[in-house]
């Protein structure tokens, strides 16, 4: 952190432009798709260097597709992702370029995604179960051809015991059924961690771990930021995790941010109406406090050819004539870097 | 909801039931004792695997094969004028409220007016002579009847909102007919009837009535999760126990049913145990709240206090562990170590190796579950004040 603080600009890892993702809709097994799902329907955001940054929405809203595009699991549409990426790993920042991976392929896309890795929400599927707890954190080395088999032995270790898996030769060599669902998380993160990538993308790492193992993961991972300078793209649907763990947040809803600023900021003023609805919503773990919950209509649909307005039109407790019959607005600064994408604020 | 004139509708003593596997006995629950009252919400708290279902399968009967029940009583209290219920309690272990004092024994019949309770006091057999219309809080004990006085007491005295329930819809039947074959099992309707009886249980539960004849694949998730709700309450019952009713719903469809459940229990004046991991939604719809770890009620008692000041040192870890919106933005500690593992389970209290607090005696000998402060109820050693 110390190093982070002395920067004395913020320093941008990774810009989204305009990125859309479209999956078609099947009609027929030979019919062309007429139809398309727009899961992610032009988004544009920085991540800035040692960040966390929050996806927040409901299922559907296009948080783990955004992620998937990040890492390039898939190809988006449209659209650009630009990223800081080493060009060779043995050396240091200075060696960086700013590269549109949007459209990355073969070995490039190959070298590209040293840099970045992905931990996965279910620590039960995300672990091959045949392969040993040493297989799983060294299967980055052994694709991208690096170093002996002593020196990943060596690598594997420091890496667990790094994420609290001691002693690490207790580990290595069992299997992920012998262990617990946060241990496995802490193997995922191993894993993830083992190429020291700049950018994780964690696709609710901890919603499927008990309270009392969540939080170990969580403070492991804000560790990690601190001494590695790890930005992430930290999906999840828990607003109290959220502002837990990210610096800045962006909300989602069917396929658009309608929100983005910094968590608290977000939190404690939200400007959207579906930002409001959503933060209202939100069970408060103290008996003493009363809520006012803001209630909106209907349900989260699919957004299939959505029609050319705001998307949350329909549920809009506050719409007007202005927004029946204009586009989806933009999304705009409202000062203090606090955007909202709203004609009615 | 704890007033003078609360009486209780359920009381669970002394529960006690292991699981048989391959790899050995799963102690998963040991000992638990509460009570549930007229009207209330009780919140059962826990993280997975402590329990919290089992308690929940075990009051109702509902336990797979390889379970063994070990001991404990369930009394399930009903008005003596139902004489069904009277019925059942013939012969078996009872608890009966008379003038606000709890008496316990054998219920025998005299005559079609006179009952007699047979008693122990002061170590000597007593017997207590009770006309039919004295008998206002008749608590049977469930674990002594047989599966066929059981059934009757399955939905229509104690319903079950199982956990994953709305993936149970048949996907090849109308939802409406689902509910109506679930009704006219269990009560003498005619088809009319019970599609009537469907139709307000749709509009209590916040659905169309036009729904009914749409098949599940036509719902949303919240709209099965209703259905589901309204299949409990289709039999008018006492007690309802929600397994994490809501825990795969986004936050929004969350809320909107946690406080429509909350309103329906309110003005039916139901009971509810509500079953959770999450200790937020428990704050919210719970009047008294029972936390559980590794198969031991550890910790129970109105909701404020044990949120405000627990006095075990889990629940204090529990609460302490949980990211809030509101509030100070404050570092969350970890609780160190796993839960065990019920086969075997540490020796004296099932807490005490990943508890800050544990001295020599937590490791030896299992700490009794008493009250530690006015109404709050905890099992430990080294009590938090």
């Amino acid at each position: 952190m110390v190093a982070l603080q002395t920067q004395t600009k913020t320093e941008i890892l990774v810009r989204v432009e305009n990125l859309r993702m479209l999956y078609p809709v099947a009609t027929g097994v030979f019919a062309r798709a007429r139809s398309f799902i727009h899961a992610v329907d032009d988004i544009s955001f920085d991540i800035n260097r040692g960040e966390i940054f929050g996806l927040i929405g409901e299922s559907g809203c296009g948080k783990t597709t955004t992620g998937k595009l990040l890492v390039r699991l898939i190809t988006p549409t449209s659209g650009h992702i630009y990223m800081r990426v080493a060009q060779d790993p043995s050396t240091d920042s200075q060696g960086e370029q700013f590269v549109d991976i949007a459209t990355l392929e073969g070995r490039a896309l190959k070298a590209f995604r040293r840099n970045v890795q992905m931990i996965f929400q279910d620590p039960y599927e995300s672990l091959n179960p045949r392969m040993t707890i040493f297989d799983i954190v060294s299967e980055p080395l052994s694709i991208h051809g690096i170093g002996s088999i002593y020196e990943r032995e060596e690598r594997v270790a420091e890496l667990l015991s790094l994420v609290g898996l001691t002693p690490p030769e207790s580990f290595l060599f069992r299997y992920p059924h012998e262990l617990s669902g946060g241990q496995r998380q802490r193997v995922a993160i191993a894993r993830a961690m083992i190429l020291n990538p700049s950018f994780i993308v964690a696709d609710e790492p901890t919603s499927m771990l008990d309270v009392s193992i969540r939080t170990g993961v969580m403070n492991l991972m804000l560790d990690l930021r601190e001494e590695f300078g790890i930005s992430y793209l930290y999906i999840t649907h828990d607003l109290a995790v959220a502002r837990y763990m990210c610096d800045r947040i962006a909300v989602m809803y069917l396929g658009k941010i309608v929100e983005l600023g910094p968590t608290e900021e977000v939190i404690q003023n939200p400007l959207h109406p579906y930002t409001r609805a959503l933060i209202s919503a939100v069970p408060i773990p103290d008996p003493t406090v009363e809520r006012q919950p803001i209630e909106i209509k209907g349900g989260v649909s699919k957004p299939i050819d959505p029609p050319p307005r705001c998307r949350f039109y329909e549920r809009c407790p506050i719409a007007t004539e202005r927004c029946a019959h204009s586009d989806h607005p933009p999304l705009e600064d409202k000062g203090n870097g606090h955007f909202a994408a709203c004609y009615e604020i | 909801m704890t007033t003078s004139t609360s009486y209780p509708v359920l009381q669970v003593e002394h529960l006690t039931m292991h699981y048989t596997t391959r790899k050995g006995v799963v102690k998963a629950v040991e000992d638990v004792s509460f009570s549930l009252n007229k009207g209330e919400a009780l919140g059962l708290v826990g993280e997975s695997g402590c329990g919290k279902t089992s308690v929940a399968l075990t009051i109702l009967r509902l336990l797979p094969e390889n379970a063994q029940f070990l001991g404990g009583h369930v009394y399930f209290f009903r008005d003596g004028s139902d004489e069904a219920h009277v019925r059942r309690a013939l012969g078996k272990p009872v608890k009966i409220l008379l003038n606000g004092r709890e008496h316990q024994g054998r219920l025998l019949e005299v005559n079609r007016a006179q009952l007699v309770l047979e008693t122990q006091l002061n170590g000597r057999s007593q017997q207590i002579k009770l006309g039919r219309s004295d008998i206002t809080h008749l608590g049977v004990d469930l674990t002594a009847l047989s599966d066929e006085e059981m059934r009757p007491i399955r939905w229509k005295g104690i319903s079950m909102i199982f956990q994953a329930a709305m993936n149970s819809l048949n996907p090849v039947y109308k939802v409406g007919d689902q509910l109506i074959e679930a009704i006219q099992t269990h009560m003498p309707l005619s088809l009319p009837e019970a599609r009537e009886r469907v139709a307000q249980l749709f509009q209590l539960v916040g659905l169309d009535r036009q729904l009914m004849d749409r098949y599940p694949h036509e719902y949303s998730g919240g709209m099965k999760q209703r259905a589901v709700i309204a299949m409990a309450l289709a039999c008018d019952p006492d007690i309802i126990i929600a397994d994490e009713p809501t825990t795969a719903l986004d936050v929004i469809v969350q809320d909107k049913i946690l406080r429509e459940m909350r309103q329906i229990q309110k003005k039916l004046n139901m009971s509810m145990i509500y079953i959770s991991h999450d200790i937020a939604v428990i704050a919210e719809v719970a009047d008294r709240v029972g936390v559980m770890y590794a198969g031991s009620l550890v910790e129970f008692g109105p909701s404020e206090p044990i949120f405000k000041s627990p006095i075990h040192p889990y629940t204090k870890a529990l609460m302490s562990a949980f990211p809030s919106i509101k509030g100070e933005k404050v570092k969350l500690t970890a609780l160190p170590g796993e839960p065990p593992d019920l086969i075997k389970p540490p020796s004296g209290c099932r807490f005490h190796p990943r508890c800050p607090y544990a001295t020599e005696i937590c490791e030896r000998e299992v700490p009794q579950f008493i009250e530690h402060k006015p109404n709050q109820y905890a099992a430990c050693w080294n009590p938090l004040t």
